[in-house]
C-alpha cells in the first residue's frame, strides 16, 4: 500500500481557483538501471494519475520514468460545487491506489 | 545505488566539473593548516547553502517526501509488536508530549547497558527490551519511519548541549572527526571545518551538522539516517568506513551534536 | 558494488580526457534530441509549433538530477471555448524522450502546474501546450546537472 497525501482546502468559495497538491510513496523504478546481479531492475512506475471532481475529470497525468520517485504533483481547479474530489493512481505490476478529500464551497 | 546510476555520475563528472573536483579534492589533500572549529556565530545548517528549490521541498511538509514515512511512523507508534504485545503508545502515550525534544539530546549515555544509544538505538533498545520484538536493522524502513516521527517531535528546538558523561563519546568522535583517513588522506575537519562555503564536484560543502536527521536525501530518492550520510562520507574519503551501528558512528553523532549544540533541529529535512 | 565507486574515483583524480572517452563508451544508450523531436511529432504530428505563451521553469543549475522541481504556466482565458488542453514535457538525454503530459480543461481555472522530474544530465527541456484550438506553443529551456558529492558504494 502506498502512503499518499493530498493537500486540498477544506472550504473555498465559489468560482475561485484553488491549488491542490499531492504526494504519493513510489519508487518510480525506470526500468533501465542495472541491479546489483547486473541484470536490468524491470521498470515499475506510475503511469497515470486523475483527479475527479464530484465525477467529472479534471486533472490527468500520463507518467514516464522520467517522473521522480514519490511523485509530487501540484495543479489548479475552479471550486464548483461542495462535494468529493477523488484521486487514481495506477501504474505496472497492477498497481492501484486512490485517495479522496471534502470541500465546502461557499 | 546501481551502477547505472553511478555512471550517470560518472557522465555528469565527464562533462564540466570533473576536473575541478579532481583538483579539489587533492588541494584538499595537501592543505597543511587546519583552522580549527568552526566559531559558534558562523554555523549555519546546511538548509541554509541549499538551492531555492530544495528548500521549498523542506519548508512545505507535503512538498517534503519525507512526511510519507512520518505517515508510516505515525502508524508503527500505535502498533503493538512483540512478546509483550505493546506499541510504543501503551508506555509512552502522545509522543507529541512524550519524544518533545528527546532526539535534540542523543545520542545519550545509557547506564543499563553502560554505552551511548543514538535515537535509532534507543527505540531498537524499547523494542528489544520493552516490546520483546526483533531489533530492527540499520536503514530499515519502519526503523527510519519510527526514528523520524520520534525526531520530528523536535522540529524547532535547539540542539541540547550533551552532559559530562557524553564527554568521552564526544572526545572519541572528535579524534575520528579529525583523523587523516582513507586513500585521500583526508579528515572530515578538511572539508567541514575548513572549507566549507567551497565547491566540490559542483556541490556546496556544508558545515556538515546533523541538525535535519532522518531526511529524504535527493540523491537517496528515500529517508536515510545520519550515520547512511556519514558512511556516504567515508566512501567519498576512500576510508573503510564502519559498520552500521557500530560505536564509532555512534561517536562521531554525539560530536556532531555537540559541535551543533544550540542549532535548530530540522528533522525530518531534505537534503540534495 | 565498489568497483564502480573505484571507476568514478579515479575519474576524479585523473580526470584527462582518456578517462573521459573511456567512460563515454559506457554511456547507457540514452534518448537524443532526435529521439526528442521524433517523441514530440508522435504526439503533435505535423502541427506548428510557435514559441511562446508557455513558461517552463527549472532552477538553471540543478542540484541533483534524481528529483529536479518543474513548474509551469500557460497563458490562457481557460474559458469553455478557449483553454489549455494539454501539456507535454520532454527531454534531450534521458533514456526516454518522454517526462509527463498533463491533460487537462476549462475546468483548472488556470494553467498553473508543478511537478517533479529526473534528469540523468546537463540537457535541454522542452514543454509544450497544446490549446482547445489546436494551436500548440513551446518552451525550451537548457538546465545544468551538478554531481552530487559523496556517493554510496553499496545500497
Ligand atoms: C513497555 C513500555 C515501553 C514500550 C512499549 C516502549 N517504550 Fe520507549 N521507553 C520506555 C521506558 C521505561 C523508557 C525510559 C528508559 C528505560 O528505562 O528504558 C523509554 C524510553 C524511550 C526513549 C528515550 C526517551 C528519553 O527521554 O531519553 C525513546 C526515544 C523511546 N522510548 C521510544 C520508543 C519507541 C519508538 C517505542 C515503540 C517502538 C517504544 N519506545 C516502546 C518504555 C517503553
Ligand atoms: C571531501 C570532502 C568531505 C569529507 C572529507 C567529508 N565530507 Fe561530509 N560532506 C561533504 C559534502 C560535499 C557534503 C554534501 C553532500 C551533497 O550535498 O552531495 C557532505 C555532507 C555531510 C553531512 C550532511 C550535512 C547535512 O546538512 O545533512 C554530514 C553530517 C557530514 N558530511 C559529515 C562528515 C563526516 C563525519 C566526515 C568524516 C567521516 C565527512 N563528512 C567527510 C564533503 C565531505
Amino acid at each position: 500500500m502506498a502512503r499518499v497525501l493530498i493537500n486540498v482546502p477544506a472550504t473555498a468559495k465559489r468560482g475561485s481557483v484553488i491549488q491542490i497538491k499531492t504526494l504519493i510513496s513510489h519508487v518510480m523504478e525506470p526500468g533501465f538501471r542495472p541491479g546489483p546481479d547486473g541484470k536490468i531492475i524491470p521498470r515499475d512506475i506510475i503511469t497515470l494519475m486523475t483527479c475527479k471532481y464530484n465525477g467529472e475529470e479534471v486533472f490527468r497525468a500520463d507518467m514516464f520514468p522520467a517522473v521522480a520517485a514519490n511523485p509530487f504533483v501540484t495543479f489548479h481547479t475552479i471550486a464548483t460545487e461542495s462535494g468529493k474530489l477523488e484521486f487514481a493512481w495506477t501504474g505496472d505490476n497492477g498497481f492501484t491506489e486512490t485517495a479522496s478529500a471534502n470541500i465546502t464551497v461557499e | 545505488m546501481t551502477a547505472a546510476r553511478r555512471i550517470f555520475h560518472i557522465l555528469h563528472a565527464a562533462s564540466l566539473p570533473a576536473c575541478a573536483a579532481a583538483i579539489c579534492i587533492l588541494s584538499l589533500a595537501a592543505a597543511p593548516l587546519r583552522a580549527g572549529d568552526i566559531p559558534l556565530n558562523q554555523r549555519q545548517s546546511g538548509y541554509d547553502t541549499m538551492g531555492r528549490d530544495t528548500r521549498a521541498m523542506q519548508d512545505d511538509d507535503t512538498a517534503n517526501p519525507a512526511t510519507l514515512w512520518l505517515l508510516d511512523g505515525e502508524a508503527l507508534w500505535s502498533k503493538k509488536e512483540g512478546a509483550a504485545g505493546k506499541a510504543c503508545a501503551d508506555c509512552h502515550t502522545d509522543a507529541a508530549t512524550s519524544m518533545k525534544g528527546v532526539a535534540a539530546r542523543y545520542p545519550a549515555f545509557n547506564t543499563k547497558q553502560n554505552k551511548p544509544l543514538d535515537i535509532e538505538g534507543r527505540i531498537n533498545n524499547c523494542r528489544t527490551e520493552h516490546q520483546q520484538a526483533q531489533p530492527l536493522p540499520f536503514e530499515n524502513k519502519d526503523l527510519l519511519a519510527l526514528t523520524a516521527y520520534v525526531a520530528r517531535q523536535s522540529r524547532g528546538m535547539a540542539i541540547a548541549p550533551p552532559p559530562e558523561n557524553m564527554q568521552p563519546v564526544v572526545d572519541q568522535g572528535r579524534a575520528i572527526f579529525e583523523k587523516r583517513q582513507g586513500q585521500l588522506n583526508l579528515s572530515c575537519a578538511q572539508c567541514h571545518d575548513d572549507n566549507w562555503g567551497r565547491k566540490l564536484a559542483g556541490s556546496a560543502i556544508p558545515q556538515g551538522h546533523p541538525n535535519g536527521y532522518p531526511l529524504y536525501r535527493l540523491e537517496w530518492q528515500s529517508v536515510g539516517s545520519l550515520q547512511r550520510r556519514l558512511r556516504n562520507c567515508l566512501i567519498g574519503m576512500r576510508a573503510e568506513g564502519y559498520a552500521l551501528g557500530s560505536p564509532e558512528y555512534v561517536a562521531l553523532e554525539a560530536f556532531l551534536m555537540w559541535r551543533a549544540r544550540g542549532m535548530k533541529m530540522e528533522s525530518p529535512a531534505v537534503r540534495p | 558494488m565498489t568497483d564502480i565507486n573505484t571507476t568514478r574515483r579515479e575519474l576524479l583524480i585523473g580526470a584527462g580526457a582518456s578517462g573521459a572517452t573511456m567512460l563515454f563508451a559506457v554511456r547507457p544508450a540514452g534518448a537524443t534530441p532526435e529521439a526528442m523531436k521524433t517523441a514530440i511529432r508522435k504526439v503533435i504530428g505535423e502541427a506548428k509549433v510557435s514559441t511562446g505563451r508557455i513558461k517552463l521553469d527549472i532552477p538553471p543549475l540543478v542540484e541533483n538530477g534524481n528529483t529536479v522541481a518543474m513548474s509551469l504556466t500557460v497563458e490562457s482565458p481557460m474559458t469553455a471555448k478557449d483553454y489549455v488542453k494539454g501539456v507535454h514535457i520532454f527531454n534531450e538525454r534521458n533514456p526516454q524522450p518522454n517526462v509527463v503530459t498533463f491533460h487537462l480543461g476549462p475546468r483548472a481555472g488556470k494553467a498553473d502546474i508543478s511537478a517533479r522530474i529526473r534528469l540523468s544530465d546537463s540537457q535541454n527541456v522542452i514543454g509544450i501546450a497544446e490549446m482547445s484550438d489546436g494551436s500548440f506553443w513551446s518552451h525550451e529551456i537548457s538546465v545544468i546537472v551538478t554531481l552530487a558529492a559523496c556517493l554510496e558504494g553499496t545500497n
